[in-house]
C-alpha cells in the first residue's frame, strides 16, 4: 500500500514538473485556439482556393482542374463587372458617411451635458442590434406606400404623394439607401472609437500645446488627430473589411436588385454558389476579395503596433 | 453680438447636433416599437398619422408571433447555439488569451495579433466551403452546424479581449501563489481567474451578441424553419407569400434587439477598454 501510494506521489510531482515549464505550459495553453481556427477558417480557406480553380458543382462533384477559367469567365460576365464597382461604391460611400458622422457624433459626445449617458445609450443602438433586424426596420421605413419617410415629406409639403420615391424599386436610390443604412450602422462604432482615441490622449500634452501657442483647430488637427490616427485606421480597416465583404443588409434590403443595381460581391457569392450551387463560380467571385482584404490586413499589421495611447 | 444671444446660439447649436443623432440612431427603433403595437387598421391608413397611436394600442401582434409562428421555438434555437459558443469559446480563448498575454517577447504580441486577424476572414469568404463541410459532416440543416462554425469568429475576438485583461493582471499575484506551493496550472486557476471574473463576464457577454448577431452562416446552412435563430427567423420567416405582416415583423424584431441592446451598454466600457488595451507595448 506504501509503495503504491508512493509511486502515484511521484508520478504527479513529474507530470507537475513538465507543465510548469512555461515552454511547454504556453503553447499547450494557445493549442486548442489554434487549432480550431486553423480547422475551421485556415482548411476552408485553401478548400475555397481550391474550388475557385476547379469545375465542381453541387451537381456534377469532379475536382478537375481548370486553372484560371473559372476568374476569366466572371471577369467576361457584365453582371459581375457591375458588381465589383457596385461593391467599392457601396464600401466607400458608406465608410465616408460614417466617419464623417462619427468625428461628429464624437465631438458632440466629448462634451459634458445633462443626459450624456442616456444619449449615448441611443446612438450605440444601430452597432448593438443585429443588422439583419435593423434591415427589416428600415425596408419598412423604405415601403413604396406607407414609408414614413415619405409620408412626412409629404406632410411638410415637400412633394406631393404622385411623385413620391419609391426607395427601393429606383436603381440610384436603392443604391443610396444601402449606402445609408449601412452608414447608420457604423457611425456609432466610429463615435466610439474616435473617443476612445480623444480621451486617451493625456492632458499634459494638450496643456503642453496650448501653453505653446496652438489654437483648437491646431491642437485639433496637428497634435490630437496625428496621435489618434492609428487608433482610427484600425476602426477603419475594420469597418471597410465587413462592409466590402457583407451581404445581409443588400440581401434583405434589396436582393441585389432593381436588376443587379445594388448587388455587391458576397451577395453574387451566395447568389452563385449557394443557390444556384455552382460552387467554383462562386468562390472564384468570393475571392476576387482577397487582394482588398490582404491590403487591409498589411495596413492592419502596419498600424495595429503604432499604438501608443 | 450681445454675450447671451451668442450664449443661447451656441446652445441651441449644440443641443440640436444632440438631437440630430438621437432621432437619427434611435428612430428606427421607435418606428419598430409603434409598429408592433398598433393595430393593423391603423397601421395601415394613410390619413393617419404615423407617428403615434390613433387607435388604442394592442398586444395583437406580439400575440399572434408566438401563438401562431416559431418565434418562441427561434429564441430557445438562439440561446442554446448562444450557450454552447460561449463555453466552446471560454474553453479555448481563457488559456490562449492568458498564454499571450504572459509570454515573454514580441512572439507572444505576434501570435495574438495572427489570432485576431483572422477575426477579418469573412463568413462571404468561407461560407462556400463551410457549407460543403456541413453537409459531408452531416450537419447541413442543422443548427448544430452554427455552434461548431460561430467559435471561428468568436475565439479571436475573445482572445484577443482576454489577453489584454491578463496584461493588466500583475504577475506578482501568480508569483506569490507558485511560491506559496501553487503549480503555474493552479495558480492561473486559483488566482488569475477569480480576478478576472469581471472580463470574462464581458467576453461571455459579447460572444453572446456576436451569435445572435451573425447572419450570413446562418442564411447559408439553415433552411428549415424550426432550427432557425432568432435574426434569421425574423428577417427571413415571417414573411408569408409575399405579403408583409408589419406588425409582428416588427413586434419580434424589437424582441430580438432588446437583450442585445441591453448588453451592449451595460459592458460597452469594458469592451473598448479591452479592444484599445490588446496590443499596447
Amino acid at each position: 500500500m506504501v509503495a503504491i501510494a508512493e509511486r502515484v506521489a511521484k508520478r504527479r510531482f513529474r507530470f507537475e514538473f513538465i507543465l510548469d515549464r512555461p515552454k511547454v505550459l504556453g503553447p499547450l495553453f494557445v493549442s486548442p485556439a489554434i487549432l480550431y481556427v486553423v480547422a475551421l477558417v485556415g482548411v476552408p480557406l485553401c478548400l475555397a482556393v481550391y474550388y475557385a480553380i476547379s469545375a465542381y458543382t453541387i451537381y456534377n462533384q469532379n475536382y478537375s482542374f481548370v486553372g484560371l477559367r473559372n476568374f476569366i469567365q466572371i471577369f467576361h460576365d457584365d453582371v459581375f463587372r457591375e458588381t465589383l464597382v457596385n461593391t467599392f461604391v457601396f464600401t466607400f460611400g458608406s465608410q465616408i458617411l460614417g466617419l464623417v458622422l462619427g468625428k461628429f457624433g464624437a465631438l458632440v459626445l466629448l462634451r459634458p451635458f445633462p443626459g450624456r449617458k442616456l444619449v449615448r445609450a441611443l446612438i450605440i443602438l444601430p452597432w448593438a442590434v443585429p443588422i439583419a433586424i435593423a434591415s427589416v426596420a428600415w425596408e419598412w421605413m423604405f415601403d413604396s406606400l406607407y414609408s414614413v419617410i415619405n409620408w412626412t415629406m409629404i406632410a411638410l409639403g415637400v412633394m406631393d404623394r404622385s411623385d413620391a420615391p419609391n426607395w427601393l424599386g429606383d436603381p440610384h436610390l436603392a443604391m443610396l439607401c444601402v449606402i445609408v443604412v449601412n452608414a447608420w450602422r457604423f457611425f456609432p462604432f466610429a463615435i466610439i472609437i474616435f473617443l476612445a482615441g480623444i480621451t486617451a490622449v493625456p492632458q499634459d500634452v494638450i496643456d503642453a500645446a496650448t501653453v505653446d501657442g496652438a489654437g483648437f483647430w491646431r491642437r485639433n488637427y496637428q497634435i490630437i488627430l496625428p496621435m489618434i490616427a492609428p487608433i482610427v485606421v484600425v476602426g477603419l480597416i475594420f469597418g471597410t473589411v465587413f462592409t466590402f465583404t457583407d451581404l445581409s443588409i443588400v440581401y434583405l434590403l434589396t436582393m441585389g436588385g432593381p436588376v443587379n443595381a445594388t448587388s455587391v460581391l458576397g451577395f453574387e457569392g451566395f447568389q452563385v454558389g449557394i443557390l444556384s450551387g455552382d460552387v467554383s463560380h462562386g468562390a472564384a467571385i468570393s475571392l476576387v476579395m482577397l487582394p482588398v482584404l490582404f491590403i487591409m490586413v498589411v495596413l492592419m499589421l502596419r498600424f495595429i503596433r503604432r499604438r501608443d495611447i | 453680438m450681445p454675450r447671451p444671444l451668442a450664449n443661447v446660439l451656441r446652445e441651441g447649436g449644440f443641443y440640436s447636433a444632440v438631437a440630430f443623432f438621437v432621432i437619427l440612431a434611435a428612430f428606427p427603433f421607435y418606428w419598430m416599437t409603434i409598429t408592433a403595437l398598433k393595430t393593423n387598421a391603423d397601421l395601415y391608413n394613410l390619413s393617419n398619422i404615423p407617428f403615434w397611436f390613433n387607435a388604442a394600442p394592442t398586444l395583437e401582434h406580439i400575440k399572434y408571433l408566438f401563438q401562431e409562428t416559431l418565434f418562441a421555438r427561434w429564441l430557445w434555437n438562439s440561446t442554446l447555439i448562444g450557450g454552447c459558443v460561449v463555453a466552446i469559446t471560454l474553453v479555448c480563448a481563457l488559456p490562449a488569451g492568458y498564454s499571450l498575454a504572459r509570454m515573454s517577447g514580441r512572439s507572444g504580441e505576434s501570435l495574438g495579433i495572427g489570432i485576431f486577424l483572422t477575426y477579418l476572414v469573412p463568413p462571404t469568404l468561407l461560407f462556400l466551403p463551410l457549407s460543403r463541410v456541413m453537409s459531408i459532416l452531416g450537419l447541413q440543416d442543422s443548427l448544430w452546424s452554427l455552434v461548431l462554425v460561430y467559435p471561428t469568429f468568436t475565439i479571436p475576438f475573445c482572445t484577443w479581449l482576454l489577453m489584454g485583461f491578463f496584461k493588466a493582471v500583475p504577475r506578482e499575484i501568480e508569483e506569490a501563489a507558485i511560491v506559496d506551493g501553487c503549480s503555474v496550472c493552479g495558480a492561473f486557476v486559483k488566482m488569475v481567474i477569480p480576478l478576472s471574473v469581471p472580463a470574462i463576464l464581458t467576453v461571455v457577454i459579447f460572444t453572446f451578441t456576436l451569435t445572435l448577431q451573425e447572419f450570413v452562416y446562418a442564411l447559408t446552412f439553415i433552411s428549415s424553419s424550426s432550427q432557425k435563430t432568432i435574426t434569421l427567423g425574423v428577417a427571413t420567416d415571417l414573411v408569408r407569400g409575399d405579403i408583409f405582416f408589419w406588425g409582428e415583423l416588427m413586434a419580434g424584431a424589437l424582441i430580438a434587439a432588446i437583450p442585445v441592446a441591453i448588453a451592449y451598454n451595460l459592458f460597452l466600457d469594458r469592451f473598448i477598454a479591452g479592444i484599445t488595451g490588446g496590443a499596447v507595448k
